[in-house]
């Protein structure tokens, strides 16, 4: 575990209070800050099921280098008050090293597991403290104290402040200022943490982003011009941010009546010959598979991405779990050949989300990008995202030469059929649901259906994905075998054991459908260790993984649901003492 | 009229007829709406390839095949999502909606009124014929609470829906009733459908000769409406809700302004965009 030391890497912090008490606006404004300053840094969020007013907690991590996943443990804890705090305690690791700040005038409200608990007390009485300053508010003394103890400069903060209220006016950024000298006066009477090395400034070359953000973008680049949109916890943000953005070059976002009317429109404007996508979750999934078939049958380009959050059901809307992959994978009615891709960070959002609209544009078929919470809501400060030349390059159809006939579903070497897009003369077709032959007339027939479904099937199977199958690091003949967020508590730990007799090596699948069975085999190939890592409680990864390859028959399976992020010190332990029984 | 649209039409109805065979039964109402269909592209003038004809499942549904326009048969009940999407994206298309009672009003309930209130400049055709007919004579929401069948033995008991009130108070922008027995009166009420911004909603009583014989007394039952189309809310409420569903014309025009959000106007790079992430 990654105890405080003196060369410490990375700092790990709470901010929590009821809601209203601005703990995620002061959150922003320090990850703004450390990222203004020179750090890296990574902010989740953790609120109660209340829409207003209830328990709210930002949890950030700081660091000199990129910060890949969730700490194994807490630094630093500032309750700006305890409301339902209780509810944090499986979520926000402590140890005898965690300094606890509360308010001083509330003590009595102090919950068991935090005095009972083996961390190192302070008290700051935020109420008076504020009160003392016109306009002063506790977040802004909270904020104060922590740049202090873990050594933020002054001025990054202060930068951060005055842009993050640039438009609330002067009064409101000296009433911060104040109140953030106020909580750094203070801090000295605290218990100490360790301190963040000085930074160096602000870098070039680095993004403050969510990865919902970085998926609404990648979409974008990747040449997504239509979008159609049912709002739905995790996912909102995509849309929310992609709504402005994609007006501003030249695209359009509807909202539509539920999740059933956006992926038709998103298939609608795909058919008319402009790239298409709709986000949702694990519900909204559900309701859009029968029209998912629907883009497969037909062969309509469509973008679908899945922000996961716990289920089944409604489940917990606003935390992370890997549990939609078998919906995914396996939900559309018929054999129904479509692609299934996952970043595997909040940077990878970008190029995944950016891949998958190349791949469902040059292959004709819907392409689901299976995102989670933990990315999607989570913000990062994070080195630019290269600029990959994948983009949207449909193959389209032009008028037939006199005498000859347009063929929409053309048997075709690779499977792909040039599409026409409406507007072309003499190339008219119906896109249809219902089998058909070549031409697109409907047919029950055996010869037809077993034509489309090999087609349909070679277009999948036979694409060169190259590279981007999964991304693979480290050394060693362990492999530990995941994907999609579980990925940077993966590289975390195999970072801290690089150099020593457990060294190992990681590959995280990016695609998932068609299975790159080939290039799996080739990747575990001389492998004496196998861990496979997922967020799911049934295993629906692994049975996967069975489905599609040969596995050693020791294979080690680390399979924990969600809410709880899977912390890189868990793979640590895994990797050094094996699966617990 | 000027001199240009009095020429004869480019197209003939027969040029927006594919080759392919309707699954249809002999006698059902759908073939002359097929006819009054193409019969309207004609008279409009429209290029084939700048029309697309959506649908969704059922025996009506089956029409854009038939028609030699871009086209697309979906899945049940999601034409108008389907159709919304392609004409916000593609405002240069001309866009045909065909539904039937249960693929339009069951199934699809819901996208009808959003599609009314969105207002997307959309032709509706619904040919109601109140039964299931492609999987063999069920009830649907416009069929009589007693009408006997094997799925709802002894009738329903469900009071029919009103589609043409619904439409009016959901926001729709044209609405009118036509009988298939009369394609070239129904081919003039979708010349004015398709003519009309925003979303046109057309009901057309087109009989089920296979499982509701009884409808062949429809032709006798439809007449003209009584009264010229008004653009007033309140008249057009009232007549709808007192009509006996089978006045045919032209019922409620109105004037709201077609949703269709500006799309290939850019202000801003990709770069752009991205500069605001950029520490």
């Amino acid at each position: 575990m990654n105890q405080p030391t003196d060369n410490t890497t990375s700092i790990s912090l709470v901010l929590a209070g009821s809601g209203g008490s601005g703990v995620i606006t002061a959150g922003n404004m320090l990850l703004a800050a450390a990222a203004k300053a020179g750090w890296y840094g990574l902010m989740t969020r953790s609120a109660g099921p209340q829409i207003r007013g209830g328990e709210a907690a930002a949890l950030l991590r700081l660091s000199s280098e990129p910060v890949s996943a969730q700490p194994d443990r807490y630094d630093l804890i500032i309750a700006l008050d305890w409301l339902n705090f209780e509810r944090f305690a499986d979520e926000i690791p402590l140890d005898k090293d965690t300094v606890i700040i509360g308010d001083a005038s509330a003590a009595k409200k102090t919950p068991a597991f935090v005095t009972e608990g083996p961390a190192r007390r302070g008290d700051i009485d935020f109420k008076s403290m504020s009160k003392a300053i016109p306009g002063g508010r506790p977040n802004m003394i909270a904020l104060g104290t922590i740049g202090a103890l873990i050594g933020l400069p002054e001025d990054a903060l202060d930068a951060a402040l005055s842009d993050a209220l640039a438009k609330r006016g002067e009064d409101a950024i000296a009433a911060s200022r104040a109140g953030a000298e106020a909580g750094r006066a203070i801090a000295a009477e605290m218990p100490a943490t360790p301190k963040l090395p000085t930074p160096e400034g602000e870098k070039a070359g680095r993004w403050l982003i969510s990865g919902n953000e970085a998926a609404g973008l990648g979409a974008i680049r990747g040449g997504v011009r239509f979008v159609a949109a049912y709002p739905i916890t995790p996912a909102t943000e995509i849309l929310e941010w992609m709504s402005p953005a994609l007006t501003k070059v030249g695209g359009v976002l509807v909202q539509a009546e539920d999740e059933l009317a956006s992926i038709n429109m998103a298939i609608g404007g795909s058919y008319g010959g402009v790239p298409a996508l709709t986000a949702t979750s694990g519900p909204g999934l559900a309701l859009m598979t029968e029209a998912i078939g629907l883009a497969v049958a037909s062969e309509v380009p469509v973008v679908i991405v899945d922000v996961m959050r716990g289920g089944p059901s409604t489940g917990i809307p606003t935390k992370s779990e890997q549990s939609d992959l078998n919906m995914a994978l396996y939900a559309l009615p018929g054999d129904a050949p479509h692609i299934v891709v996952a970043p595997n960070s909040i940077r990878d959002c970008v190029f995944t989300t950016q891949w998958s609209v190349h791949l469902a544009e040059a292959m004709q078929t819907p392409a689901i990008v299976l995102s989670d919470q933990a990315l999607g809501q989570a913000k990062s400060v994070i080195a630019a995202p290269a600029d990959i030349a994948f983009f949207a390059q449909r193959e389209t159809a032009t008028t037939p030469a006199e005498g000859e006939e347009y063929q929409r579903y053309a048997v075709t070497a690779s499977g792909v059929s040039p599409m026409a897009v409406p507007g072309t003369p003499g190339c008219a077709y119906t896109a249809d649901g219902l089998e058909h032959n070549p031409r697109g007339t409907p047919s029950g027939g055996a010869k037809d259906h077993h034509i489309q479904l090999d087609k349909r099937q070679r277009k999948t199977d036979d694409f060169d994905y190259g590279q981007h199958w999964a991304d693979q690091a480290g050394e060693g003949d362990t492999v530990v075998l995941t994907w999609g967020s579980c990925t940077g508590p993966v590289l975390e730990a195999l970072d801290n054991l690089a150099g020593t007799e457990q060294s190992a090596r990681m590959v995280s699948m990016r695609l998932l459908m068609p299975a790159p069975k080939e290039q799996l085999a080739n990747a575990l190939e001389g492998a004496k260790r196998v861990i496979v890592v997922e967020q799911t409680h049934s295993g629906q990864f692994m049975g996967y993984l069975r489905a599609n390859i040969d596995l050693p028959k020791n294979v080690e399976h680390h399979c924990t649901p969600g809410p709880l992020p899977i912390r890189p010190g868990d793979i640590e332990t895994l990797i050094k003492e094996g699966t617990p029984s | 009229m000027t001199a240009e649209t009095a020429l004869a039409p480019k197209h003939s109805p027969r040029d927006y007829k594919s080759d392919i065979k309707p699954v249809w039964c002999p006698g059902c109402g759908d073939y002359s709406v097929l006819g009054s269909i193409t019969k309207a592209f004609s008279e409009l003038n429209l290029d084939p390839e700048n029309v697309a004809v959506i649908s969704g499942i059922g025996c009506s549904s089956r029409i854009p095949a038939y028609t030699d326009c871009y086209g697309f048969h979906g899945v049940h009940g999601r034409s108008l999502p389907l159709a919304a999407g392609l004409k916000v994206a593609r405002p240069d298309m001309t866009v045909l909606v065909a539904s039937g009672d249960g693929d339009g009003f069951s199934i699809g309930g819901n996208h009808f009124m959003h599609a009314c209130r969105r207002n997307v400049d959309l032709t509706y055709v619904v040919m109601d014929n109140r039964v299931y007919g492609m999987t063999k004579g069920q009830a649907s929401p416009t069929t009589e609470p007693d009408w006997d069948n094997a799925l709802t033995p002894g009738g329903s008991g469900i009071s029919p829906f009103r589609p043409l009130v619904i439409a009016l108070a959901a926001g729709a922008n044209f609405i009118a009733r036509g009988f298939s027995g009369d394609q070239n009166g129904t081919a003039k009420l979708l010349k004015e459908a398709i003519e009309h911004p925003g979303f046109s909603f057309v009901q057309i009583l087109s009989p089920c000769v296979t499982f509701r014989p009884d409808q062949k007394t429809w032709k006798d039952d439809v007449h003209d409406a009584a009264v010229d189309p008004t653009d007033e809310i309140g008249r057009a409420a009232r007549r709808l809700m007192t009509d006996d569903g089978f006045n045919t014309g032209v019922l409620y025009k109105g004037e709201r302004e077609a949703f269709q959000p500006p799309i290939g106007e850019a202000t801003a790079t990709v770069a752009d965009l991205e500069g605001k992430f950029a520490l």
